[in-house]
């Protein structure tokens, strides 16, 4: 696969995510220990582990659906504090892919496109709804966009979630595990347009349990269990060598 | 053999008689089985006794147009105390020969009513359309320019009354109670408790105790010669109580969303106020609609209760004409007609939001 050979083509070196010392609680409950993590600007990393690991709340922490409570987090170059204007500004920048595809139902798939751009980014109506065909087009979705969410299969709700925050010119895309709500037949689909994604250098941190695509497309996989990320090595070293003990017990149970 | 009933089967056959049609709609719903029966034929004899008296009461024995005199001649329905009385029911004190501004003030409002049903027209112009209706309504209600001899607002009454009333309470109630409804979720601890305590202390206050303390309470409290006009008064009080149950209902509908869409609004980079104005109150409001419409019907109604403070809606128009001893006995009448205003009314408020639901639905 030659994904990986358009390496970090971006010439800056400063690292577009770093994250020092960070810590969460949920009431009492420490989910997150002392996280430490750097993201080069495109870098692709997929987090695995066990459920309750905290994966996802590492990720939502950084375009703060979630707040930390100590370290840092910095997103470039932006600090995220209590100050409203850096966490919308970060918002803009990291786009979200979840889970429950979260569109808006009440929206058609291009209003759907169009919302942030025009409101967040203040472009012409006009231009928004052609960054949204384009995307669209770049999901192989654009037919579709006139129709409502409610009308879609979930395989075309996650592509169309994906040309959602792609229309906002983002510089670091999140998933949270964006296939596990999927019916098998449709998560080939959805992974193709993240591969294209990656092909064009998109910097990824993506929550996912599908293996082949971390094989074939991370440049580095992390395991977390306990809040704590464990292990992280590239894709070869993790899934051949893998040093830790829970770490074999966890691809051993989904490698099955 | 088993060819034919391949065959049979793959065909379209007709159902049998019995089954389709008037016939088999009765066999289905009003017969089905001895209890069902019996229950059909309890009720078709209840109906016997009543409707041909009512048809030969309201209809055949009756007096439409006629003076008191020939009322008290038949045993049928005396429609004439609505006709003889039409444009004091209609408009109360109004002055007789100015009438016609009350009821053109009212055929603008169901125009401007009648065109904003349609989503497809809510553009620009109907909001100047609305601001030009409402400031011609007022100018006709009230008079003073333009050549129009004033009209105290002491004189108002009827219909146009109990229409504004209620088309400018449930109006204005509508957005307070969302703003109500979102200031019970914030997270700041002053406005939420604010919030929580307005809408529990105006629910658990009836509405004609609020609007006695506006009238008479209220006016204890403003400094000498402050005096608010008695229906801006009544119409406040009618705002603050519908809102607080609007508020209630929205908060329903609030709660009922997923929080999937504040996040999805948020990793966009929405802020709060677009956040709830493009998602979360367009889907919140959709799945209230019936409820809320319920309250606004009830409302409409509620706005009768007027009559304590010394308003003449419709309603109290109405009982006044049947203190006249020519007309007295004759409630029945008078407050059928009455009925029947209030129903076409709220059938259309019921009516229309079945519609909007529809509309609104993008589920599929």
């Amino acid at each position: 696969m030659n994904v990986k050979e358009a390496e970090k083509n971006n010439s800056d070196d400063t690292p577009i995510i770093t994250i020092e010392n960070m810590h969460k609680w949920y009431g009492d409950f420490h989910v997150l220990k002392d996280v430490n993590l750097t993201v080069q600007r495109g870098e692709r990393i997929v987090i695995c582990g066990p459920s309750g690991s905290g994966k996802s709340t590492l990720i939502r922490c950084i375009n703060r659906l979630e707040e930390h409570q100590r370290g840092r987090i910095v997103v470039d170059g932006t600090e995220l504090t209590n100050d409203l204007k850096n966490i919308e500004k970060i918002r803009t920048e990291v786009g979200m892919v979840f889970q429950h595809f979260n569109l808006f139902p009440h929206l058609t798939i291009v209003e759907n496109l169009t919302l942030g751009p025009i409101w967040v980014r203040k472009m012409p109506k006009k231009e928004a709804e052609q960054t949204a065909m384009y995307y669209l087009e770049k999901v192989r979705i654009a037919e579709q966009a006139h129709k409502f969410p409610g009308q879609l299969s979930g395989g075309q709700q996650q592509r169309v979630a994906i040309a959602r925050s792609l229309c906002m010119k983002p510089n670091v895309m999140l998933f949270d595990e964006p296939t596990s709500a999927l019916d098998p037949e449709m998560v080939k689909e959805v992974l193709d347009v993240m591969i294209s994604l990656a092909q064009d250098g998109m910097t990824m941190l993506v929550v996912s349990h599908e293996m082949g695509f971390a094989k074939s497309v991370a440049h580095r996989v992390l395991f977390m269990d306990g809040g704590e990320i464990l292990e992280q090595n590239t894709p070869e070293e993790f899934f051949n060598h893998p040093r830790h003990e829970r770490t074999k017990l966890f691809l051993s149970q989904i490698l099955d | 053999m088993e060819q034919t009933t391949h065959r049979k089967s793959a065909e379209a056959i007709r159902p049998p008689v019995t089954s389709i049609g008037i016939i088999g709609w009765m066999r289905a719903n009003l017969f089905n089985g001895w209890f069902n029966t019996i229950l059909t034929l309890v009720v078709l004899y209840l109906l016997w006794l009543t409707i041909p008296p009512f048809v030969q009461w309201a209809f055949i024995n009756s007096v439409w147009l006629t003076g008191s005199d020939q009322c008290k001649a038949t045993d049928g329905a005396c429609w004439s105390i609505v006709t003889a009385n039409i444009r004091f029911i209609i408009f109360g004190f109004y002055p007789h020969d100015l009438q016609w501004r009350p009821l053109l003030a009212m055929v603008i409002l169901v125009l401007l009513l009648f065109v904003s049903q349609n989503r497809n027209y809510w553009r620009k112009y109907l909001a100047y359309g609305w601001l030009i209706g409402l400031f011609s309504m007022g100018l006709l209600l009230k008079g003073g320019l333009f050549g129009l001899a004033p009209v105290e607002s002491d004189n108002w009454g009827g219909l146009p009354l109990t229409l504004l009333l209620s088309v400018f309470g449930l109006t204005a109630a509508y957005p307070v109670g969302v703003m109500l409804a979102l200031g019970r979720q914030s997270k700041m601890p002053i406005i939420k408790s604010f919030c929580v305590v307005y809408i529990e202390l105006i629910r658990g206050v009836p509405l004609i105790s609020m609007l006695f303390m506006s009238s008479v309470v209220f006016p204890l409290f403003l400094p000498e010669g402050v005096t608010f006009n008695k229906i801006l008064r009544a119409q406040i009080a009618i705002i603050l109580f519908t809102a607080a149950y609007i508020a209630e209902v929205v908060r329903g509908g609030l709660q009922g969303m997923n929080k999937g869409q504040y996040e999805a609004a948020e990793s966009l980079g929405l802020n709060y106020l677009q956040t709830m104005r493009l998602i979360i109150l367009p889907q919140a409001l959709k799945i209230v609609i019936p409820p809320s419409v319920s309250i606004l019907i009830s409302a409409f109604k509620d706005t009768s209760l007027v009559v304590i403070i010394a308003l003449y809606d419709l309603l109290k128009t109405t009982q006044t004409t049947l203190t006249d001893p020519k007309w007295m006995g004759y409630s029945a009448e008078a407050y059928i007609f009455v009925a029947l205003i209030y129903f076409v009314c709220c059938y259309a408020m019921s009516n229309y939001s079945r519609r909007l639901e529809k509309e609104l639905d993008t589920n599929l």
